[in-house]
């Protein structure tokens, strides 16, 4: 019974991992002691409010012992049979050729080889690489340190990642109330007490909290809204899919036509206005444009009244629903909830999704954003939490060892040339490409208006694709080009390192196996990310800092991204600037050094005992997101990264005026004349909606949303537990099958019956799919998850093949948000829907 | 004597599957004996979750039923097991020995909830044991409870008047699931969902307005209820019999009131309920 108990940490909760005789088998959530925890209690409407002491992860945590033994994961180094790089190399064959087992000596000669070769040839910048959004928990690891580090010091062609999950609120609500700092998403300090004691109705727009569970915080929350749900607190539910937090909570369920939200809310403004039911008071001291606004609303501008009536046209929500709900929001204290951590959501993903974005942030500003039961709140954080003890988070500069100041040598990257995740395959396939805004643009309004052309002057196109684990295919958009850009002969060479074959895996030249968190060190706070969203661990009932211990060895031939690159660097001459002459227990050492944690515990026993919990103090002050701004105050929240916090501008939002924007002065002074980005939002019919011309063809609309038991592709295809699970995988005739959800009517009209499986389709591609007929789906619209790590053509190598594990994302679009603005657009998408005779 | 239980407040259960994954990695590949040898890959689910769509579009209704051992005091696996393959505990937990009940297919047919599972490999029937090996060990909670996020399952002595399960027990509105099968199960459940009547009352002249206050009545059976149409005209009612034939009648100041009969054959969306002017 010799049985070892080890701590580590997920992207969804801390755990507990047994291992007996070298092999783990269980995982618990973290078993910590129970004096360690110092439950906070939040006192409203005469109740306490207390969580219970213990760490609720997400579904698909439970499966992560399977997932480490998965038998996708990759055991060794491997070549594709095909590819010499001394000989042909054959990259028309990428995605279909084999492969077979090498060495790690050969596969590292071969790597190092062609960096080299690269490099001397056309310089540093024909090298490039990216990640994928995210990794295994714990920050030596994270993708952006060990990769970061190991690529600055090649001078590389970094590839800007676009922000996926919150396009319109990084691009557009930025732009009515700053929140640059956070990517355009509000502060949610003390936000769960304000709901507590003051809310009275919630309207969760494009919103799925039990099912995005606040990206990293698990199921913490979800306690919360059966809180708020027993106290009688109203929810609405704005979503084309009766999404599984409606089904727990129940409340009203308002369907509209996809593309068609920004109608509802500039309708909800017209009642407003007509029937002088908002914060007149607040919109004058706190707002500034509100009267162009208002002409525009009213119809003024554009010869168009944006009634109920009117949005009842475009989204088919009735106008009477629309009207009182207008009426409820104004009367009771109404918090809105859009997305995830309050500036997500669907809606924002889709073409002209800035305008939506706007309209919540606008919308609120109606009623005085700030004020009690007023907030902008994603009901995932937001929980008492302790922000005096400072840990470091992969997204913090000093959290990782590219960029902390614990690193002795910080190898910075002097190449100025970017690529653009969602144009990736355009640059490659068919450059020159352009486009605006430096990625994820945390450090100003303006960084969004950085304009980028590649290639650029006086450096090379890529030769050499280093991709990092992930599956484009599933999460990316329009993503058979990934397919063809890859068989490019362009790119000469293509590596893929990863701990399981993902979508992309098949289609390098060399593989390279990588391993979890689970078999190497490592420390990480549950659900803290730091960089562009501190304090995310509000999300939590309780911050838990966690040192990962190692478990087991590395299985099979598979070694720490950090140890690999460090090789790779040995090979080329590096090694003592990519190390900096450490292991990776030595920077998490150092990384502990350079925390407050060293204050709380000593070394040994953190390193023994396996965590931290960080209580809130006794003297806890709440502090709830933007009361300041409502109140006219300095902002008196412990949001860092808000430049005008401690200087004489702490009243200010991050604005150029300050104020809440109906009219925003940053696009009035970079982009004037932009109608499809207006100065102030604007209602433009999609592009690819029920409008278009393609929509004859093709009258549904694709709803791909976050999915629900795969953390991306993290989770789905390694970890066939998750089959079980027919909200995820539905077995048939001995394959997995990925849901479509339809509704009976349109069922019906195609002969489509629940298990069948189904073809969508439109002219970018087929990807096959199991029908899941549902009353839960508005008809006309097909829902159907994004992040399927299985692709699987039916035909490999062959772009244009039906898929048959569904990657949806295939079918959906590479047009952009906008003209300038380069957001990602999977809810513009029209599809057809057959049975597959096939 | 003990008697332990778990309670399942359905209303709270929002489908994570966190308490099927967590048996899984629990069981899957892990014997325990005496009480257990380990789950398959395929086909068992010790804690099967049940799915329960209800009504029509735009009132569709999700309900998720958590579905482990019942444990039941006249547990008819216990009497289609030879050689005491089938016992019961001192705490009231039932235990199929995975030794003695090798062969034993009967037993797998002889639960009317199905959760006893064959394994064809190992021959043996297997089902949940409430973590028995872990309780033993002095951990308090089966892993399905311990990772419930929501506090719908609660684990606990029956007998045992201090303990919550208890308390809650004699606070709620408890009921069996499937009682027809009278085996007096000792997992108890809250909220199971039955049949609802749902609908939109509007007025007639009046589309562009909602018609909330609207008296609805609902009788039939030995019922007799009331309500009123909320702000957006909506109304329903809950916990209605299936095969239950009722009037609903909807009543407004001005208007014509209207009578609908329905059987339930399913849960009835009665969609827009137009009342004439008078």
């Amino acid at each position: 019974m010799s049985e070892q108990v080890f701590t580590n940490c997920t992207n969804a909760g801390p755990v507990s991992v047994y291992v007996k005789d070298g092999k783990v088998t269980r995982m618990r959530p973290l078993v910590a002691e129970e004096e360690d925890f110092k439950p906070w209690v939040i006192e409203a409407g005469g109740q306490k409010y207390s969580p219970p002491k213990k760490f609720a992860v997400a579904p698909y945590v439970h499966a992560d012992r399977r997932r480490l033994y998965s038998e996708e994961r990759i055991k060794y180094p491997m070549k594709r049979v095909d590819f010499d790089p001394n000989g042909e190399r054959n990259p028309q064959n990428r995605g279909k050729s084999p492969y077979e087992r090498i060495s790690w000596d050969e596969a590292l000669d071969i790597v190092a080889g062609e960096i080299k070769r690269v490099k001397d040839t056309y310089g540093g910048s024909a090298i490039s690489g990216m990640t994928s959004s995210h990794h295994n928990w714990g920050i030596v690891g994270y993708k952006m340190g060990p990769f970061a580090r190991f690529m600055n010091l090649l001078e590389f062609t970094p590839v800007l990642d676009n922000p996926d999950s919150w396009e319109g609120w990084h691009w557009g609500a930025t732009h009515t109330y700053g929140f640059y700092w956070r990517l355009g998403m509000p502060e949610q300090y003390d936000l769960l007490e304000d709901s507590l004691q003051n809310a009275e109705m919630i309207v969760l727009w494009s919103n799925d909290p039990d099912t995005t569970r606040g990206t990293y915080t698990g199921q913490d929350s979800a306690l919360w809204r059966q809180w708020l749900k027993e106290k009688g607190v109203k929810m609405v539910f704005i979503d084309p899919f009766h999404n599984f937090t409606a089904g727990v909570m129940e409340g009203k369920w308002i369907s509209p036509r996809i593309g068609t939200d920004t109608c509802i809310a500039m309708a909800i403004a017209h009642v407003w206005i007509t029937e002088d039911i908002y914060d007149k008071e607040y919109v004058k001291e706190r707002t500034i444009g509100f009267d162009q606004f208002k002409e525009y609303v009213l119809g003024k501008e554009d010869g168009q009244e944006k009634t109920p009536e009117w949005a009842e046209g475009e989204s088919g929500v009735k106008a009477r629903v629309i009207r009182s709900l207008a009426r409820e929001w104004a009367a009771k204290r109404t918090i809105l909830s859009g997305g995830a951590r309050g500036g997500e959501g669907g809606a924002c993903r889709q073409a002209y999704g800035t305008e939506w974005a706007r309209m919540m942030v606008l919308l609120q500003g109606m009623q005085g954003l700030g004020k009690p039961g007023r907030t902008i709140w994603g009901t995932t954080m937001g929980a008492p939490s302790d922000t005096k003890h400072w840990f470091p988070a992969y997204a913090d500069l000093e959290g990782r060892v590219s960029t902390a100041h614990i690193a002795k040598y910080k190898p910075t990257n002097p190449t100025k040339q970017r690529l653009y995740r969602l144009t990736l395959p355009d640059a490659v396939l068919d450059p020159p490409v352009s486009w605006y805004g430096e990625g994820f643009c945390g450090q100003s309004l303006e960084q969004q208006f950085t304009h980028f052309e590649y290639p650029m002057e006086g450096y090379s196109e890529i030769k050499l694709f280093y991709r990092y684990g992930g599956s484009f295919m599933g999460t990316m958009s329009d993503t058979t080009k990934w397919v063809r850009m890859y068989q490019s002969p362009k790119l000469e060479f293509v590596v893929n390192q990863d701990i399981w074959f993902n979508s992309e895996t098949r289609m390098a030249d060399i593989i390279l196996p990588a391993c979890t968190n689970f078999e190497r060190d490592d420390v990480g706070e549950w659900g803290a990310c730091g960089g562009y969203t501190c304090h995310a661990s509000s999300g939590c009932n309780y911050r838990i800092v966690v040192r990962q211990q190692k478990c087991i060895d590395p299985l099979w031939e598979s070694k720490s991204d950090y140890e690999i690159f460090r090789l790779i660097s040995e090979r080329l001459g590096t090694e003592e600037e990519f190390t900096d002459g450490r292991t990776e227990l030595d920077w998490v050492k150092a990384f502990y050094d350079s925390s407050d944690l060293k204050g709380m515990i000593s070394w040994e026993e953190f390193d023994k005992k396996g965590y931290q919990i960080i209580n809130i103090s006794e003297d806890y002050k709440s502090t709830p997101s933007l009361r300041w701004f409502a109140e006219g105050r300095d902002c008196d929240t412990p949001d860092t990264n808000n430049p005008k916090r401690n200087t004489e501008k702490a009243k200010e939002l991050g604005t150029y005026s300050g104020k809440i924007e109906f009219v925003s002065e940053s696009l009035k002074a970079n982009f004037p004349d932009d109608e499809e980005r207006p100065i102030s939002p604007h209602y433009i019919p999609s592009w690819e909606g029920h409008h278009s011309g393609m929509y004859k063809k093709y009258p549904l609309q694709l709803l791909s949303s976050h999915p629900r038991f795969t953390f991306h592709c993290h989770y789905d295809k390694h970890t066939d537990w998750l089959d079980d699970i027919p909200v995820h995988r539905i077995k048939k005739d001995g394959y997995a099958w990925w849901p479509a959800r339809i509704s009976s009517e349109d069922a019906e009209l195609r002969g489509i019956q629940s298990g069948d499986i189904v073809r969508l389709h439109n002219h970018r591609a087929s990807v096959l799919c199991i029908a899941v007929i549902t009353e839960r789906i508005r008809p006309g619209v097909i829902h159907s998850y994004a992040s399927s790590a299985k692709y699987d053509p039916l035909v490999p190598g062959n772009a244009d093949s039906p898929d048959r594990g569904g990657c949806v994302n295939m079918l959906t679009p590479s047009r952009m948000v906008s003209k300038n603005v380069p957001g990602m657009t999977p809810n513009s998408c029209l599809i057809e829907i057959e049975k597959w005779e096939g | 004597m003990s008697r332990y239980s778990i309670l399942i407040d359905v209303t709270k259960c929002n489908g994570c599957y966190n308490c099927f994954l967590a048996c899984r990695d629990e069981y899957y590949g892990n014997d325990y004996l005496p009480y257990s040898a380990a789950q398959p890959l395929n086909d068992q689910f010790w804690l099967k979750m049940k799915e329960i769509e209800r009504g029509t579009y735009p009132k569709p209704k999700l309900s998720y039923i958590p579905t482990p051992c019942m444990n039941c005091e006249t547990a008819p696996c216990i009497d289609a097991a030879k050689n005491g393959a089938v016992y019961r505990r001192e705490d009231g937990i039932v235990i199929i020995d995975p030794e003695k009940a090798k062969g034993q297919e009967r037993i797998v047919n002889a639960c009317p909830y199905r959760v006893i599972y064959w394994n064809e490999e190992k021959q043996i029937p297997q089902k949940c044991t409430f973590c028995a090996h872990r309780l033993d060990e002095g951990v308090k909670l089966p892993r399905c409870v311990e990772s419930c996020p929501t506090g719908a399952m609660v684990f606990g002595d029956l007998d045992d008047p201090q303990s919550e399960i208890a308390q809650l027990t004699v606070k709620l509105p408890v009921e069996d699931y499937h009682p027809e099968f009278e085996t007096k199960p000792l997992v108890k459940y809250v909220g199971i969902p039955k049949r609802f009547v749902a609908g939109e009352v509007v007025f007639r002249g009046q589309e562009g307005e909602c018609a909330p206050g609207v008296s609805v009545k609902l009788s039939g059976g030995d019922l007799d209820l009331e309500t009123v149409t909320d702000l957006f005209g909506d109304f329903e009612f809950e916990g209605l019999e299936n095969y239950g034939s009722y009037k609903v009648t909807v009543s407004a100041d001005g208007y014509e009131s209207r009578d609908i009969e329905i059987k339930m054959f399913k849960d009835v969306n009665l969609g827009e309920i137009v009342l004439e002017p008078r």
